[in-house]
């Protein structure tokens, strides 16, 4: 079955060999991977920009006790344009990025399976963006229901939610283009020789969150959609009234949700795994239990999503169901953290800013799994649920977690996406500023939460304020930081010091057989893997 | 290893690496509120026994990594092992976990079915939530019949930074709920327009109020005081200006409440077939519009466009009495402006004259209670646009 696409891939490779357009309808026109897995970093790049620049927006208003700054209204516009950014325009494109200039190199195949339809899967993401941020500019602002858009709120808000539910289909049927891409890439291309079990686990965590995605995008599309019918064609999907029921979008949504966490951080998983090996200069630990771990992770996401609705009045079976399901997915993610610690016992260390950002990774994220099983205990979770502890549970797992994996695998693969070494200098300063500020920022959310301040409050009492000003003083100092990974990146782009081929020397795998920068075409001869 | 009832810690990671546990009396600011149900209690001490058991996991997972990271440094002149699998290791650190979700399990569990068990309850109050804030039903027990609504009380000049804040800034109500001590007080909680959620944080109650669904919760408050809480679930503009405020008084003092409540009920029931005159209904209806319609539409009537329109010179404020009846009977589905159908006959003509009759506007119509109450007999779901006879005094 390969070999049948190696000769397409192969042909294909040709075609444009040398001669396709220059300018700014190269970016337009591209099929190539690597040239679209740039697109999609950039892009995510930008996207976070905007939606730190909401995250300030948020953290000066509640720098201090009292209504300074915006409207409530426009408040909760900003957190909730804020999650909608960060989600689908910023941590889920980078992956998507990762896996575009990646996975074909990690694999030995000469570009995706289907290489204009990742063309097309890009090319909708900007528009997109454009109805999501435009809507800040409509009559009645951006839509202020949460990320989440739970119905009722969600029918009652002005057009601009009718441009977010639309946004939210044409991001889903890019991501669903991308993953069908990226299953056939995986299952089609590989090198001779490179059976499933000899893949990288990036490639692996990859494989299993394109299937949450195939299986949940559908999901996210259908109840957005009852909200448009609910808003303008009279049906009654979330309205009692009608016969309705509003809890059930909650259903529908989290059955959307609790997946979309793990395909957020799946890859992120894979990023680590194939760091900390490298700079650890030994093999990773476990290589088979982190495949059995990240798909028990995956079938067990399918099951646990009603935990997020410990409060909207389950009877007692569904809560205990629903408690010990979420519970269970502490094991397998324990054995990923067992391995990666494990990894580095005994290795020969060095910390180079990849290994920085995972180390951190493994340490922080590890914080967020704890409070995450916190969370997960029914009772306690009456106490913080929709209070600032989730608040920093989920930046937790999303920025020290996701992100933090992006920056790790920025650093450990821009050499040989630039074909130069970045500052090493300069990477360093990101982390450590990033990791001390991230804290500022997040750790006093604990105790905000714990004493009971409610998430998604643009004021609040008194007792919370010295913790809110140091938050905010961390999100200033969190957010300027970003600013030294975009100097790095940039610069390294311009030039800097030759990467060899090999770039680190504990490295292992098929992208460092090619050279640095890879070239336009790699692989258009598959490689043999032993 | 779990923590005695009445000891206070509170748990705390330092920012980066080591972690420690601080020593600290609890007052609302590092922990958990202080308990005050058995609920309340068995939760804070849950999250206690969880923070120690993480902590100990936390310890020995990142003194490895930790000691790793120092001392297998090539530039210690570490060189690499190539271990790479074990399966006894794997095995192991499976089944441990296993068993310490177990043990996590376990309390969990027995807490969840009796916080579930709402029965036989001693006062059933219904609380509503509505944008934004809420209303009391007590309807069975002590008390039944007593109906009030309770809303933020802070003024506006604190909120603004124009006067300074007062200690209960934003927890503070008009008419806080009032219940007995060491008795069972079952919450049924439903929202008017979108979802709410009831919490106080001592009784470890918290309930979405789902609009259309009644649930329930319940808790049984072991010592008098104030106890404060938030709406907890996002409800729109004012999501974070709805508190919860409620009074454990002993039995004595809750019989005295509930026959001041009773006597101030009587006292404030209109005459539903009293003839108003348009300055009385004015009058009224302005008190009525600044409780219940000022947070959208604005004291000014010039509401916030586009998201609130203004009342002052609109449509229907100055159009058919039909229409304006209908809108604030039956609200308008799909928008934020909900059904005020709870509102008495004498305040549903009073604010709609008011409205007619306020600001720019001068319709020089007079809405009647009996108006009103023909209007409510005879519909059903929505009401015809039908014009209402306007006027009875000038
Ligand atoms: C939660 C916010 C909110 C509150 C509180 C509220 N309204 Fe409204 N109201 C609205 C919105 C939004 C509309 C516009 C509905 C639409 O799109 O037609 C509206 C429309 C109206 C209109 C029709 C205006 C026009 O000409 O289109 C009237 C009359 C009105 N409200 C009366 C009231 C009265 C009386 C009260 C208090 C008893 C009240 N409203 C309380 C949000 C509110
Ligand atoms: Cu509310």
């Amino acid at each position: 079955m390969s070999s049948i696409s190696h000769d397409h891939a192969h042909g294909h490779g040709h075609d444009d060999h040398g001669h396709h357009p220059t300018g700014l309808m190269r970016w337009i026109t591209t099929t190539n991977h690597k040239d679209i897995g740039t697109m999609y970093l950039i892009f995510a790049f930008t996207m976070f920009i905007v939606g730190g620049l909401l995250a300030w927006g948020i953290r000066a208003e509640l720098m201090y006790p009292g209504m300074q700054l915006w409207d409530p209204e426009r408040f909760n516009s900003f957190t909730t344009m804020h999650g909608l950014i960060m989600v689908f325009g910023a941590i889920m494109p980078a992956f998507v990025g990762f896996a575009n200039w990646q996975i074909p190199l990690m694999i030995g195949a000469s570009d995706m399976a289907f290489a204009r339809m990742n063309n097309w899967s890009f090319w909708l993401l900007p528009v997109a963006a454009i109805l999501l941020v435009t809507s800040f500019f409509l009559p009645g602002g951006a839509p202020a229901a949460g990320w989440t858009l739970y119905a009722p709120l969600s029918v009652q808000q002005g057009m601009s939610m009718d441009f977010t539910i639309f946004a939210i289909h044409i991001m889903g049927a890019s991501s669903i283009m991308g993953s069908i891409n990226i299953i056939v890439t995986i299952l089609n291309m590989r090198a001779p020789g490179m059976t499933l079990m000899k893949m990288p686990l990036f490639v692996w965590t990859w494989l299993i969150t394109a299937y949450l995605l195939i299986a949940v995008m559908p999901v996210l599309a259908g109840a957005v959609t009852m909200i448009l019918t609910d808003r303008h064609f009279g049906t009654s999907f979330f309205n009692a009234a009608g016969g309705g029921d509003p809890v059930l979008y909650q259903h529908v949504f989290c059955f959307f949700g609790h997946p979309e966490v793990y395909i957020m951080i799946l890859p992120a998983f894979g990023i680590i795994s194939q760091i900390i090996p490298t700079f650890a200069r030994k093999p990773l630990f476990g290589y088979a239990s982190m495949v059995y771990a990240t798909a028990s992770i995956a079938i067990l996401s399918f099951i646990v999503w009603a935990h997020h609705m410990f409060v909207v009045g389950m009877p007692a079976a569904g809560l205990l169901f629903f408690m010990y399901a979420t519970m269970l997915i502490a094991v397998p993610t324990g054995v990923k953290v067992f391995n990666w610690v494990a990894t580095m016992w005994r290795g020969s260390m060095t910390f180079e800013t990849p290994m920085l950002f995972a180390v951190g990774f493994i340490f922080v994220f590890t914080m967020g799994g704890f409070t995450g099983l916190i969370c997960a205990i029914m009772p306690i979770d009456i106490q913080i649920q929709d209070t600032y502890y989730v608040v920093a549970h989920f930046h937790y797992v999303l920025v020290a977690g996701s992100l933090f994996a992006l920056f790790a695998g920025t650093y450990y693969w821009l050499p040989k996406w630039t074909g130069h070494m970045y500052s090493e200098t300069l990477g360093k300063l990101h982390f450590w500023a990033s990791i001390i500020f991230f804290n500022i920022t997040f750790f006093p959310m604990h105790f905000l939460g714990l004493a009971g301040m409610p998430r998604r409050i643009p004021d609040y009492a008194t007792q919370f304020a010295d913790f809110n000003f140091i938050a905010s003083i961390g999100a200033f100092g969190f957010g300027l930081s970003q600013l030294i990974f975009l100097i790095a990146v940039v610069k390294c782009a311009k030039g800097g010091p030759k990467a060899t081929a090999q770039v680190w020397e504990g490295a292992d795998g098929l992208e460092w057989t090619v050279p640095s920068p890879a070239p336009y075409h790699t692989f258009e001869e598959p490689p043999h893997v032993k | 290893m779990r923590l005695r009832e009445g000891q206070s810690w509170a748990a705390g990671m330092t920012l980066m690496g080591a972690t420690q546990l601080a020593y600290a009396e609890v007052d609302g600011r590092y922990n958990l509120q202080t308990p005050a149900t058995g609920i309340a209690q068995q939760m804070y001490d849950m999250h206690t026994l969880m923070l120690w058991i993480c902590l100990i996991i936390f310890v020995l997972v990142f003194g490895v990594m930790f000691y790793s990271v120092f001392a297998h440094r090539k530039s210690r002149g570490a060189v690499a092992a190539q271990f790479h699998e074990s399966t006894t290791v794997e095995i192991l650190w499976t089944i441990i976990p296993v068993f310490i979700l177990l043990g996590m399990a376990w309390p969990a569990t027995k807490t969840i079915l009796e916080l579930k068990d709402t029965s036989n309850p001693d006062i059933t109050i219904k609380a509503t939530g509505y944008q934004w804030k809420w209303g009391y039903d007590y309807l069975k027990g002590q008390g039944e019949g007593v109906h009030f609504v309770s809303a933020l009380s802070t003024p506006r000049e604190q909120i603004e930074g124009k006067a300074p804040k007062g200690p209960n800034y934003l927890l503070e109500v008009d008419k806080p709920l009032v219940v007995p001590v060491g008795k069972k007080i079952r919450i049924l909680t439903t929202a008017n327009d979108v979802i709410h959620a009831w919490w106080v944080p001592a009784f470890g109650v918290k309930q979405d109020a789902i609009p259309g669904f009644i649930h329930d919760t319940w808790f049984r408050a072991d010592k008098e005081g104030v106890y404060r809480g938030n709406c907890a679930e996002l409800c729109g503009r004012d999501h974070g200006f709805m508190p919860i405020e409620v009074h454990v008084v002993s039995a004595e003092a809750y019989a005295a409440w509930v026959d001041e409540q009773k006597k101030l009920m009587a006292a404030a029931a209109d005459d539903p077939n009293k003839v108003w005159t348009m300055e009385e209904l004015k009058a009224r209806g302005e008190q009525v519009y600044s409780a219940n319609c000022a947070a959208c539409h604005q004291a000014n009537g010039k509401g916030l466009p586009p998201a609130f329109p203004a009342l002052d010179g609109s449509k229907i404020a100055n159009g058919p009495v039909g229409d304006h009846l209908n809108i604030v009977l039956n609200g308008k589905t799909g928008t934020s402006m909900a059904s005020f159908k709870q509102l008495s006959d004498t305040e549903i003509a009073a604010v709609i004259t008011y409205e007619r009759n306020a600001w720019g506007n001068a319709t020089g119509t007079v809405v009647q209670p009996a108006d009103v109450r023909t209007v409510r007999s005879n519909k059903t779901a929505a009401l015809p646009a039908q014009p209402v006879k306007s006027g009875h005094a000038g």
